[in-house]
């Protein structure tokens, strides 16, 4: 078996603060289980960089979601006798061969790419959390059938896998959730069995059992709230994950088609025009740039303020 | 030792067997031909391609002759580009491939390990900072932004390196860099979180009480433990740089197999798919068993199941 470095979150974590875990949100009063996530929400603030990352990113996706309507260009609009002209008072970032503004295409690349990393990552969340709460609730050989086909996927070349499918079932925006979400949830499920495994032992759960509360119940109501912390952690990791492999497929023309562009589309149409129009690719690729650096501090800093003992890698 | 080596061996075929089925009939299961063009194709001559290429025979026959047929290393015809076979075109770019995965894999590990290194020795000063901060950097920068980048400053502003073709060795500097800085930044964190670990370790601490230099506690009891992570990243960086090529072979113009794969794809050239679907398949499988050796030989903890 290959040990993931994410599965050291939960591997790490120390039996006390499992203790105040499970009972701040299992049973006990709300009051309690919202101390846990205050103590969290003061660390992360403590961390300077996590907090101006969640700021920068926020103020992306404002950009993204409301900036287009500010705009007086339409992202569709061509205007072939203007062409390619660099950044100027009326173009802000300039506008591409086609004479469209670059301004309104990179906002609305943003979105597309924005929006596949939230749905592609709820998709692996939803696979990955129940997938992995069954295999280490049930234990035992299912447990180590289920795990071993999750090493053996392991081993997979995905991003080939990913390719195909595109080519088998065509280029739409719903298959790239599903193609993405569907591979992205190996890590997901092993960091939620091994914390569901830590959580089994634990008193309430016995109670649980002994109370005569069914499986579902026990996994949905009982397990599944108390490995959130992690869970919160590695789908702020996966979210910057989801959005490179679809930059990465639009890239080589497999993901996002035209007109629509997400930010992988237009990194790859300011690629091919970098020597004479090198805007193009300059602000599509900064705007990416920025949102997987302030992702990837904010995962980190949410890693330290939820499971501060954890090890950093 | 060998029954675990052996194992793990028919594991990776049986693996191996399985991506081919499964890509086999994905591609299968595709709508449309290979052959289907503009061009109105009168049905008779479609018929007669298409019985040229087994395309009239069941999937599952068709499955099975070409199975057989790659065992003895015949991936068939290319679809798409006329009397060139996916062997020959496996057999012209794979070289050029090596070099440029072997190159990047190198220098990735050559950039990534020293400074996980020094940035665990040299724990919470400057050069632990500044060599962590560029991984993170590195890491947010992906290739298809890395190499453009790369090619705009070294290749156009400055006009010291070439940014298109495969000729001579300058062209390998930008392409590799463009897919071996990625990695270096991954091994970099690996190996500090590995190093880290390993000295706060009780023998460490008993080894210092003792009087033990500090280099021969860094060199002799940690590196071994401390490289485990990015001995176990291998697999998966060996995975990401074959992904990687895609891109930088698509970015450099570089005559390779990822170009090959892209184009591929974007046609529906399906035994050229299938093959080097199989063939980067076979790499990784390959790769994950060296590491997976190797895990059990550094670490006396890990047992052989």
């Amino acid at each position: 078996m290959t040990d993931h470095p994410e599965v050291a979150v939960v591997a790490a974590h120390p039996p006390h603060e499992q203790l105040a875990t499970s009972t701040a949100i299992a049973e006990e009063e709300l009051e309690q289980g919202s101390s846990l996530w205050r103590d969290a929400w003061i660390r992360l603030k403590k961390n300077r960089l996590a907090t101006i990352s969640l700021f920068i990113f926020l103020f992306v996706c404002v950009f993204c979601l409301i900036g287009p309507f500010f705009v007086p260009h339409d992202s569709q609009s061509q205007d072939l006798l203007l062409g390619a002209t660099p950044p100027s008072a009326d173009h802000w970032f300039g506008t591409d061969s086609l004479g469209r503004d670059l301004l309104v295409r990179t906002m609305e690349g943003g979105r597309i790419s924005l929006l596949v990393g939230l749905v592609a990552t709820t998709v692996s969340l939803l696979i990955g959390v129940i997938y992995g709460a069954t295999a280490g609730y049930l234990g035992g050989r299912v447990d180590a059938a289920m795990m071993r086909f999750v090493d053996m996927l392991y081993a997979l070349p995905f991003t080939i896998f990913v390719i195909l499918l595109m080519v088998a079932f065509g280029r739409s925006l719903w298959l790239i959730f599903v193609a993405i979400g569907a591979v992205e949830w190996l890590s997901m499920a092993r960091i939620v069995r091994a914390g569901v495994i830590n959580l089994k032992k634990q008193e309430f759960v016995e109670a649980a059992v002994s109370l005569g509360f069914s499986h579902k119940r026990i996994i949905l109501r009982h397990l599944i709230p108390n490995v959130l912390g992690p869970v919160i952690v590695i789908a702020t990791l996966t979210v910057p994950a989801v959005m490179l492999l679809e930059a990465f497929l639009s890239f080589l023309g497999l993901g996002v088609q035209p007109p629509n562009a997400s930010w992988g589309v237009l990194i790859n149409e300011g690629q091919q025009n970098m020597e004479i129009f090198p805007w193009m690719l300059i602000f599509p690729a900064f705007f990416f740039a920025l949102t997987l650096f302030c992702l990837n501090f904010l995962g980190d800093g949410l890693r330290d303020a939820l499971d501060p003992k954890s090890a950093k890698d | 030792m060998f029954a675990f080596i052996a194992k793990r061996f028919i594991q990776g075929i049986f693996v191996l067997l399985a991506i081919y089925a499964v890509t086999f009939l994905l591609v299968a299961a595709t709508p449309g031909s290979p052959f289907s063009t503009e061009r109105a194709i009168q049905p008779e001559v479609l018929a007669q391609i298409e019985a040229f290429y087994g395309y009239d025979k069941p999937v599952m026959e068709r499955l099975w002759v070409s199975l057989t047929n790659a065992l003895s290393g015949e991936f068939g015809p290319s679809a798409v580009y006329a009397n060139r076979s996916v062997t020959d075109i496996i057999a012209e770019s794979f070289p050029v491939s090596i070099k440029l995965g072997s190159i990047s894999l190198l220098l990735a590990l050559i950039i990534g390990i020293p400074a996980g290194i020094l940035a665990a020795v040299k724990q919470n000063t400057w050069l632990d900072y500044i060599p962590m901060s560029s991984a993170m950097v590195g890491i947010c920068l992906p290739t298809f932004v890395m190499g453009p980048l790369l090619a705009l400053v070294f290749g156009l502003l400055l006009q010291m390196l070439p940014v298109s073709g495969w000729f001579g060795p300058e062209y390998v500097i930008l392409p590799s860099l463009t897919l071996g800085l990625y990695y270096a930044a991954y091994f970099a964190r690996l190996t500090r979180g590995g190093m880290l670990e390993m000295m706060n370790q009780d023998f460490v601490r008993t080894a210092r009480a003792k009087g033990v230099s500090e280099s021969t506690i860094v060199w002799k009891h940690c590196l071994k433990g401390g490289l485990i992570p990015a001995i176990t990243f291998l697999g998966p960086a060996l995975a990401g740089i074959i992904a990687g090529s895609f891109v930088v072979e698509t970015i450099f113009q570089i005559p390779g197999l990822g170009q090959w794969f892209v184009r591929g794809a974007l046609n529906r050239d399906d035994f050229l798919i299938l093959g080097l679907t199989v063939l980067f398949a076979s790499l990784i499988v390959v790769m994950n068993l060296l590491v997976d050796i190797a895990q059990v030989v550094l670490n006396p903890r890990v047992t052989y199941d």
